[in-house]
């Protein structure tokens, strides 16, 4: 289970990015947090794996907490929470397979991970895991000759070898059409079921969060101001956290 | 704050008078030098007409184009191997200095002020000092040569670094690589087109400037160059010139060939 418990953040000194954020999620739910831009966000979702180093807070993981690890404590965190980004974050001049595999460096010793040396059922398990994701035939491809919902599904499968506990998602979609985002998301709320994971996603698309989670986070202006089932969430909800009608969006 | 429409008309104040004090500077060093403009331009096709006929190569200065050539080579030699070497340090002294990979910022900051002072002293500068220490060599042009691209390399493999990899590095970091798995895995391939480009840009230059500092180090095509500018073969002279600009062709050309490839 992911625990945060009073998360508080600030940039700049009185300009608080995040105050007392505090939810929960279970294993095998997908958690969509929704709000306007520069609401926090992105903010909330680099603490979780301590990208960025929060202020004040708990964040726990199986009830360890990842905020008080030291460097090697950190890197056995992070290598159990995979991350999707809005720009893919591969590196576009080597082969699709290989940024898969990059996924278990947090793994290897310091040389093997240097080098790209893998085993034999490492290799075997990214090949499984491109299949999972459609992507069999692209293995030995430059992930830069793909397409944006391609390489999106390639930084999923590079989460998904890191055999996570948790996949934090931010914007996973913003960059996509609207045939590979509802592909992407789809693939996302499958895998979270089939593996028993936790997925934590930002998104714009209120739409497609009511669609694709079990549960959505509201956050305006660094506060959460609601934390509902998606069936609950209701139009006069929207407004506040908008400040506009948004009626629109919600069919 | 102001408004839009009074940042824009500022801004356009701002333009008109940069272009006027770049105008009014053109004007004043003209005076300064005593440069007349007017003479200055209808002198231009004369000095290549008088170029044309000196300079132009003779029957007898084609019998010395395999000394010319041999001269040329070792000075691409001295471009190309005094390029990679600054090329290797500039890579491992970015790596350290730029704000994605670097230690801190303050590293960053001496980094980058060593670049500079490396880049803005001349090189004519840089091989007369170093020609006290290490007298007439092929060293003394390597080294300076070296220093200068160090200047130069250190800067832009900064630059790229900090554009093309912090992303990907912040992916990989998120995967608990360590510091040099992010550095091989990330880093390197996703900057190496970038930085061989540069590379290669920089060997291009290098080879017009291993001309002028063998003029002063007594090496290389410079060398030969000066020797039969000053006992007025002038015929050599343009055979040289011609010599050198085919191979800076060339490499351009080549350059330019592989650069399609990696990119
Ligand atoms: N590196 C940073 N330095 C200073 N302020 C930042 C930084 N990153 C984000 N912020 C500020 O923190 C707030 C939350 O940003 P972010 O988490 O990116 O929001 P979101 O992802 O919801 O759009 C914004 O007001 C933003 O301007
Ligand atoms: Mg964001």
């Amino acid at each position: 289970m992911l625990e945060v418990k009073h998360l508080t953040k600030s940039y700049q000194k009185d300009k608080p990015a995040l105050t007392d954020i505090s939810f929960s999620v279970e294993p095998g739910n997908f958690l969509a947090i929704i709000g306007p831009s520069g609401a926090g966000k992105t903010t909330i979702l680099r603490s979780l794996n301590q990208l960025i180093k929060d202020d004040d807070g708990q964040i726990l993981l199986d009830g360890s907490d990842i905020r008080s690890d030291n460097k090697s404590q950190l890197r056995k965190h992070r290598r159990q929470i995979g991350m999707v980004f809005q720009n893919y974050n591969l590196v576009e001049r080597l082969t699709v397979i290989e940024n898969v595999l990059h996924g278990r460096l947090g793994y290897k010793s310091t040389f093997a991970g240097m080098f790209g040396i893998y085993s034999e059922d490492e290799k075997r398990e990214a090949l499984d895991l491109l299949d999972k994701v459609g992507l069999k035939d692209f293995a030995l491809q430059r992930c830069s000759e793909l397409s944006g919902g391609q390489k999106q599904r390639v930084g999923i499968a590079r989460s998904l070898i890191q055999h996570p506990k948790v996949i934090l998602c931010d914007e996973p979609i913003a960059s996509l059409d609207p045939a590979s985002s509802h592909t992407v998301m789809h693939l996302l709320k499958k895998l979270t079921v089939e593996f028993n994971i936790i997925c934590v996603a930002n998104l714009h698309q209120i739409n497609l969060a009511k669609k694709y989670a079990d549960r959505i986070v509201g956050i305006r202006q660094g506060k959460l101001v609601f934390d509902e089932e998606s069936d609950m969430l209701s139009e006069e909800i929207l407004e506040t956290l908008y400040d506009q009608t948004i009626s629109k969006e919600l069919k | 704050m102001s408004s839009p429409i009074k940042f824009l008309a500022q801004k356009h104040r701002k333009q008109t008078a940069i272009i006027a004090v770049i105008g009014s500077i053109y004007v004043l060093s003209s005076w300064i030098l005593n440069f007349d403009n007017f003479s200055g331009f209808t002198a231009v096709p004369k000095a290549f007409n008088w170029l044309g006929v000196n300079f132009f190569p003779t029957a007898e200065s084609v019998e010395l184009l395999p000394r010319i050539w041999q001269k040329l080579i070792e000075t691409v030699a001295l471009a190309v191997s005094s390029t990679v070497v600054a090329a290797i340090i500039a890579l491992f002294v970015a790596i350290l200095g730029s704000k994605a990979t670097g230690i801190n910022n303050y590293v960053h900051v001496v980094v980058r002020g060593i670049a500079s002072f490396f880049r803005n002293i001349p090189l004519v500068a840089w091989a007369m000092i170093l020609l006290f220490s290490f007298k007439q060599s092929d060293f003394t042009g390597f080294l300076a040569l070296l220093l200068m691209t160090v200047g130069y390399l250190i800067r832009a493999f900064m630059e790229i670094i900090e554009d093309e990899a912090s992303e990907t590095m912040m992916a990989l970091k998120a995967t608990g690589a360590s510091y040099f798995q992010v550095i091989f895995q990330a880093v390197l391939p996703q900057i190496m087109p970038s930085l061989i480009s540069w590379v290669l840009y920089m060997i291009e230059n290098n080879v017009r400037d291993a001309t002028l500092v063998g003029i002063l180090t007594g090496t290389g095509i410079g060398f030969i160059f000066d020797l039969y500018f000053k006992s007025f073969r002038f015929d050599a002279v343009g055979m040289t010139i011609l010599a050198i600009i085919i191979v800076v062709i060339t490499l351009e050309v080549l350059s330019n060939q592989i650069r399609k490839v990696i990119l």
